[in-house]
């Protein structure tokens, strides 16, 4: 579904990304883990080309992605949801939700309303359907994300630290729609910290440290009995 | 016999008596105010595009007409269009050259003001529209001009007060305007200069004030909806404050 392949991002001198190659499968639930400027975040954002890889190949559906063609194939590929929501302020909630099915996906209203209420169903926010998002909650503005991230219908969803900027009792509102999520046959990309929802979800467990892919496995073993020396040191502090 | 203070009664008696010249000259102030105004918001909008494009030249093309606009006085180029373009057969006339002169030089303005507006926008909206597929054309239409608008609003207004205020340069040119008329009647009889100018400050005033205090109300009701924060509103209003 997702393939990398030798990809680099250099910003300026720095180096995020350096020669990561990676296969995702169709319907994979992938978490990435890392500490912070490990690449985790760049490595997504350069798999919907917001971030335009300095070298290698990123093939979406076994198509290559350039530049010309990037817009094309995430709109009909992949959807995103930002650490920090990124909802649109000056709409409604509904509108957030049906602007790309409507404007992208040629749906009309009435159509896009139907997908738009399905998904506010299951993210439990039907009742906020006319609120503006600075009157919810980060936790829910999160899950209004999720749903909006969800109407365009995708098969693949990237998380880019979906919980990070939660105050800590919201949490775990957004990862019970996470986990609901990934029984789907949806192909999940996740970077997160954490770790509980990293077991009980994902095929597979990456381990980034310094723009590279150090380790990566079925989270059971990883977590138990990981390989690398600075996986072992990252986990001790962050699992007490 | 007549009293010979400025503000004696009888000046304004005469003042009122001659209304329909100044209702005159104040309905050329407002069409001159309209029109440069429909036309300084045309480039600010267009230039303020132009200013963010990914594209090297057209970055340039707006830096230059802003700087340019931004840098000479308006009365030059005012007085370019009446007295130098004629020898160029170009003949405009001078409710033209308002509307062209003062729309060019406000254009410039009112283009630093989108400029700034859409760059205060937070990168994540630009993020999210561009992950569901958004081109940079609808994203601009859909997601951020809306919100870029409502920002600029309190801004917008004010240039619109101090370009009011500038169709005054037309008296410089026999434009016909308030101002021209206000000197040009005194200047012509009795000399009444103080209620003449007066009353004509008086009428840009009632135009003038309610704008502004509209601008802050606004601005003060999208700082307390949360829309737009204090600082950025600051920022982007200093962005025209050299004027």
């Amino acid at each position: 579904m997702i393939k990398l392949e030798h990809v680099t991002k250099k910003f300026g001198k720095l180096t995020a990304l350096s020669d990561v190659s990676l296969h995702v499968g169709e319907g994979e639930k992938v978490v990435i883990i890392g500490p912070s400027g490990s690449g985790k975040s760049t490595l997504i954002r350069c798999i919907n080309r917001i971030e335009e890889p300095t070298e290698g190949e990123v093939f979406i559906g076994g198509e290559l992605v350039t530049k010309k063609n990037a817009l094309n194939i995430v709109r009909r590929n992949c959807a995103m949801v930002f650490q920090s929501f990124n909802l649109y302020p000056h709409m409604s909630v509904l509108q957030n939700i049906t602007l790309a099915p409507m404007k992208l996906q040629h749906k009309t209203k009435r159509e896009a309303e139907e997908i738009a209420y399905k998904y506010l169903d299951r993210v439990g926010l039907r009742d906020k359907a006319s609120a503006r998002p600075s009157q919810l909650s980060g936790g829910q503005q999160q899950r209004i994300a999720i749903a909006r991230a969800l109407a365009t219908q995708q098969k693949i969803i990237l998380f880019d630290e979906p919980t990070s900027a939660l105050d800590p009792e919201m949490v775990q509102e957004v990862l019970d729609v996470m986990v609901s999520l990934s029984q789907e046959s949806i192909t999940m990309i996740v970077v997160t910290h954490e770790m509980g929802f990293a077991r009980q979800v994902a095929d597979r467990v990456i381990f980034m440290d310094d723009g590279a892919i150090v380790e990566e496995g079925e989270p059971d073993a990883f977590f138990e009995n990981p390989k690398n020396e600075r996986a072992r040191l990252f986990l001790s502090k962050i699992i007490r | 016999m007549k009293s010979m203070s400025p503000i004696a009664w009888w000046r304004f008696e005469l003042l009122f008596s001659d209304w329909r010249l100044f209702g005159k000259a104040f309905l050329v102030t407002l069409a001159v105010s309209g029109l440069s105004l429909a036309l300084a918001l045309i480039l600010g909008m267009i230039f303020g595009l132009l200013s963010r494009s990914k594209y090297r030249v057209f970055r340039i093309i707006a830096r230059v007409y802003v700087e340019l606009f931004q840098n000479i006085p308006l009365v030059i180029i005012a007085f370019f269009m009446f007295n130098a373009l004629p020898y160029a057969n170009i003949m405009l006339s001078t409710m033209t050259i308002g509307a062209l002169g003062i729309g060019l030089y406000h254009g410039a303005y009112i283009s630093e003001v989108v400029r700034a507006g859409i760059e205060s926008i937070p990168q994540g909206q630009f993020e999210a529209a561009n992950s569901q597929g958004f081109s940079y054309f609808s994203t601009m239409i859909h997601i951020i001009l809306p919100q870029t608008i409502t920002i600029i609003l309190p801004p917008l207004t004010n240039q619109a007060v101090n370009l009011i205020k500038n169709t005054s340069v037309l008296a410089m040119i026999s434009g016909g305007d308030l101002m021209y008329r206000a000197n040009s009647w005194a200047a012509s009889g009795s000399s009444s200069y103080a209620p003449a100018l007066i009353v004509t400050g008086a009428l840009y005033f009632i135009v003038c004030y309610p704008l502004a205090t509209a601008a802050r109300a606004y601005e003060k009701h999208i700082i307390n909806a949360g829309l737009v924060t204090a600082a950025t509103e600051d920022a982007i209003v200093a962005v025209t404050d050299s004027e």
